[in-house]
């Protein structure tokens, strides 16, 4: 059987930027295992500008900002295998892997970093009424069509959802030459981020319908129109505010979820909140020597934070690699009042000797209202904030000195006003 | 001049052509869609039913028990997914326990064996999920679920291995009764002639029908069924095939593990005009879900994959039964074919054959070979086989469709047993079947299906005719 120190789960932007950190903390024996055809992941298809002004100071394309990685990758001759569809992870670290180009295989890892990444949510799961005709895709996978193979879904098109894929090609197929009739979100509020919102549909004239949503499908062979209504806020349709849109395309941007077959079939603890695996601020998981970073632990706005998160995992599968665990008291963080997870879930005050990054999401749009981090009953950081949504993650950076030996848990919490 | 033309590749169509090909006769079989398995067969419960339903004497009754008995040795010899998994019917007022009691007094007299009455503790430790207020339930050992997408094609290969000829996108549009006793078929794409018709075109059957017995006009009125699918990971959450007490419209709303380990629940029942709208509703589900509930609380409905509707062809009139037989002279069919149809269909087959092969005085064949091999499923090969198999066949190492791990070898031996769109891959071999619906694979797929069939990616379609995927190429769409 194959051995390897480390075996990194996923060649997209988490698992290069974590290989990248490992192998500069000094784990040599590693392998970064991707299912394409090439690294890069998502980004590969992700070809609008705007990633990378966090970690490089500049905006780039989504293949340009995976370039700089896998130039990376090549300098430390980081081995990759392409092509490759990891099958199983067992608890022993055990991966069962499969490709073309060297058939079935077990490797066998010290430590596992998870890196899969995310997929969309389907129709399916909605369970929008209708028919099921062809024009219905997923926001990504028009993306992958018009942007990698060149080859367009339809002309006349409603995006359902506006998750930042839907946004983005809202705006693709509008500079493709579809007709982008309208953008239906289901909430009131916009789940993308605020600056796709302008550059993505209100440069383009593209209507943003809150709190509606499709109610029917009407089309025998290809799609030929929907039905959208406006719902209550029981998020139900409204009767009598049905309206009908011709169009040949439906796009679903309707949300991301982990993909974590793997991880829970080996066992991995997960986080129902998150869909992803519980972590601490090392990112471990459940399993001794498993971590896991990017969108596989939860989903991201921004790629840039992804690359950092990454970095810690890879840093700390070194860690656990060459210096062996530092095991020691774990405390839990816990999102109250509108924060409804944090990532990592768990921290060690006693080995905790930097900062730690702690993001989450608010659970509401809210004006004018403060971040708050409890230390048990203390409140050691409070964050005015004049807006937060859900779209758009949030971070606190715990140091040391917020957490006392004998404190028992930290909690996250949203408090409304901003008076001090 | 062919011996015998069926009308129809479903489930019907494809164990008459099977069971036709095994004599001497020249056989085709036209179907309208581009693949076998496109309408009331792709959509259903999947269940091969134990045979209480029917009452005694019926053609539904004679064919169902057959077909249960059957059905196994029929899935082992074309190697199709089928597992006895039993079925519980549930009552939910102890006052509805005389209604068990008639299922359980019909099903003997169908010659049903193994049913039995089961209550409170002994109930509950059988299917443990079931609501725990149910006090009783009938149980059916004999039945079972199988794979229809897979029966129906493995009967139409084997039907085409023994020299059966399968027309695709070919519609019938009328048939004509010559002088001389022979048939004519008109279709789109040309006039076939045969010395026998047989019917086997599900909710279309009465239009056939009618044209050749315009004395004994049939109708049928398509009754539209919904469902959802649930994650693999929820198939295991009940063990049984559980029913609720059969109504008039049918029997009524099940939750049932399927054979590749989804959950599904199911169905609806609202009678259409429409022959082919097979739109699910919000209602519809909303009920479905509802119901499903109160044979199994908890439904884990997050899991739903996907939901979708089938429409079952039931004939209009009240007689409540299947019309299996020579219904004119020379002109045979299989009508009304509603539930247990997919059970019921091979020995419907089996039964029109031998009485066209009567009348056409038509030998057995000596070089019949009734068997058949599936599309290898590489995820279920123990290591060493499939270390081996990728060896030999790269093809099988290179996973397609994530969810399901359906790898290229797989999709490609699909399409070359006659897969031609996207739905008919997914049927054929699940690629697109799982928790992401095609999401990433659907456009890998579209690839092999182009390069294998040789045909631009933009005239490739979702499920045949001008159901086109794509509307062309980027940097060409005109302005408006």
């Amino acid at each position: 059987m194959r051995e390897v120190q480390l075996a990194i789960i996923g060649g997209g932007p988490a698992g290069l930027s974590a290989a990248i950190a490992a192998y500069d903390a000094g784990v040599k024996d590693l392998l970064i295992i991707e299912r394409d055809s090439v690294p890069g992941g998502i980004l590969n298809q992700c070809i609008h500008a705007g990633f990378g002004l966090h970690t490089f100071k500049e905006e780039l394309t989504g293949p340009e900002y995976a370039g700089r990685f896998i130039d990376e990758v090549e300098k430390r001759n980081i081995p990759l295998l392409l092509d490759t569809m990891v099958l199983d992870f067992s608890r022993d670290k055990v991966l069962t892997v499969s490709s073309r180009s060297e058939g079935l295989q077990q490797i066998k890892a010290q430590s596992v970093i998870l890196a899969m990444g995310c997929r969309e949510r389907p129709r399916g799961a909605l369970n929008i009424p209708g028919t099921r005709c062809a024009g219905i895709y997923s926001a990504g996978t028009a993306q992958r069509l018009v942007n990698m193979e060149g080859l367009m879904p339809g002309k006349e098109v409603v995006i359902l959802g506006s998750g930042d894929i839907g946004l983005i090609m809202a705006r693709r197929m509008t500079l493709e030459g579809a007709r982008v009739k309208a953008v239906v979100e289901l909430l009131p509020y916009s789940g993308g981020l605020k600056r796709n919102i302008v550059q993505c549909l209100d440069d383009f004239g593209i209507p943003l319908l809150l709190s509606h949503t499709v109610v029917d499908i009407q089309g025998t062979r290809r799609l030929e129109g929907v039905t959208i209504a406006q719902v209550d806020h029981k998020r139900r349709p409204i009767p009598g505010t049905e309206q009908q849109i011709p169009c040949d395309t439906l796009l679903l941007s309707v949300g991301l979820l982990p993909e974590n077959e793997l991880s829970t079939a080996a066992g991995v603890r997960m986080d129902p909140v998150t869909g992803g695996a519980q972590v601490d601020d090392e990112l471990a998981t459940s399993i001794p020597g498993v971590f896991a970073c990017g969108n596989v632990l939860h989903v991201h706005d921004l790629v840039d934070f992804v690359s950092q998160e990454a970095a810690l995992a890879g840093r700390s599968a070194a860690a656990y690699l060459l210096h062996g665990e530092e095991a020691g008291r774990s405390i839990p963080l816990v999102g109250k009042n509108g924060v409804r997870y944090t990532v990592p879930q768990s921290l060690h005050p006693e080995t905790m000797n930097g900062p730690v990054t702690v993001r989450f999401r608010v659970a509401q749009p809210l004006q004018n209202a403060a971040i708050c981090v409890y230390a048990d009953d203390r409140l050691v950081r409070r964050i005015p904030k004049r807006v937060l949504a859900p779209g758009e993650m949030e971070s606190v950076t715990l140091r040391p000195e917020d957490v006392e030996s004998y404190t028992a848990q930290i909690t996250f919490c949203i408090e409304e006003g901003t008076a001090q | 001049m062919y011996d015998a033309i069926i009308i129809g590749g479903g489930v019907v169509g494809c164990s008459i052509a099977r069971a036709l090909s095994r004599y001497q006769l020249k056989l085709a079989l036209l179907e309208c869609s581009e693949d076998v398995c496109t309408g009331t067969s792709k959509a259903n419960s999947a269940i091969v039913h134990a045979g209480f339903d029917a009452e005694p004497g019926t053609c539904k009754a004679r064919f169902n028990v057959e077909g249960s008995r059957t059905m196994e040795a029929l899935c082992q010899t074309l190697d199709v997914p089928y597992r006895r998994c039993g079925a519980l019917v549930v009552c939910f007022d102890p006052a509805d326990r005389p209604r068990l009691e008639t299922l359980l007094e019909r099903g003997r007299k169908n010659g049903v064996e193994g049913l039995e009455i089961l209550e409170g503790e002994a109930l509950h430790r059988r299917e443990p999920a079931l609501d725990q207020r149910i006090p009783a339930a009938l149980y059916a050992p004999t039945s079972a679920i199988v794979c229809p997408f897979e029966l129906t094609a493995a009967m139409a290969e084997n039907a085409q291995h023994n020299g059966a000829e399968f027309y695709f996108d070919t519609c019938v549009d009328t048939v004509e009764r010559r002088s001389d006793g022979t048939f004519v078929l008109h279709t789109d794409h040309g006039s076939f002639e045969s010395r026998v018709v047989i019917s086997a075109a599900g909710v279309y059957g009465d239009v056939i029908h009618n044209q050749l017995c315009p004395q004994q006009p049939r109708q049928i009125i398509p009754r539209r069924g919904e469902y959802c699918l649930l994650d693999r990971k929820d198939g295991a959450l009940v063990r049984h095939t559980v029913f609720q007490l059969p109504g008039p419209m049918g029997k009524g709303v099940l939750v049932t593990p399927t054979v590749h380990g989804n959950l599904l629940l199911g169905p609806t029942a609202t009678d259409q005009e429409s022959k082919e709208t097979t739109a699910t509703t919000s209602a519809g589900i909303d009920l479905l879900l509802a119901t499903a509930e109160r044979s199994v609380p908890h439904l884990p409905t997050r899991d739903i994959i996907t939901s979708f509707a089938g429409l079952r062809a039931h004939l209009s009139d009240g007689a409540d039964d299947f019309v299996v037989g020579e219904s004119a002279p020379g002109f045979y069919e299989a009508l009304g074919i509603e539930s247990p149809g997919l059970t019921a269909a091979p020995a419907i087959g089996v039964y029109l054959a031998q009485q066209v092969a009567a009348r056409l005085g038509a030998a057995e064949k000596s070089d019949f070979d009734g068997t058949r091999k599936a599309i290898v499923c590489v995820r279920s090969l123990p290591f060493a086989q499939r270390k081996a198999l990728v060896e030999a066949h790269p093809a099988y190492g290179q996973i397609i469709c994530r969810c399901e791990q359906i790898s290229e070898g797989e999709i490609i031996d699909a399409i070359h047993r006659g897969a031609r769109s996207l739905d008919g891959v997914k049927r054929r071999c699940r690629a697109g079947m799982g928790r992401c619906q095609g999401g990433f694979c659907a456009p890998r797929v579209m690839e092999l299906l182009s390069r294998e069939l040789d045909i631009p990616q933009t005239q490739l379609t979702k499920s045949g005719k001008d159901s086109l995927l794509l509307t062309g190429h980027t940097k060409e769409v005109q302005a408006q």
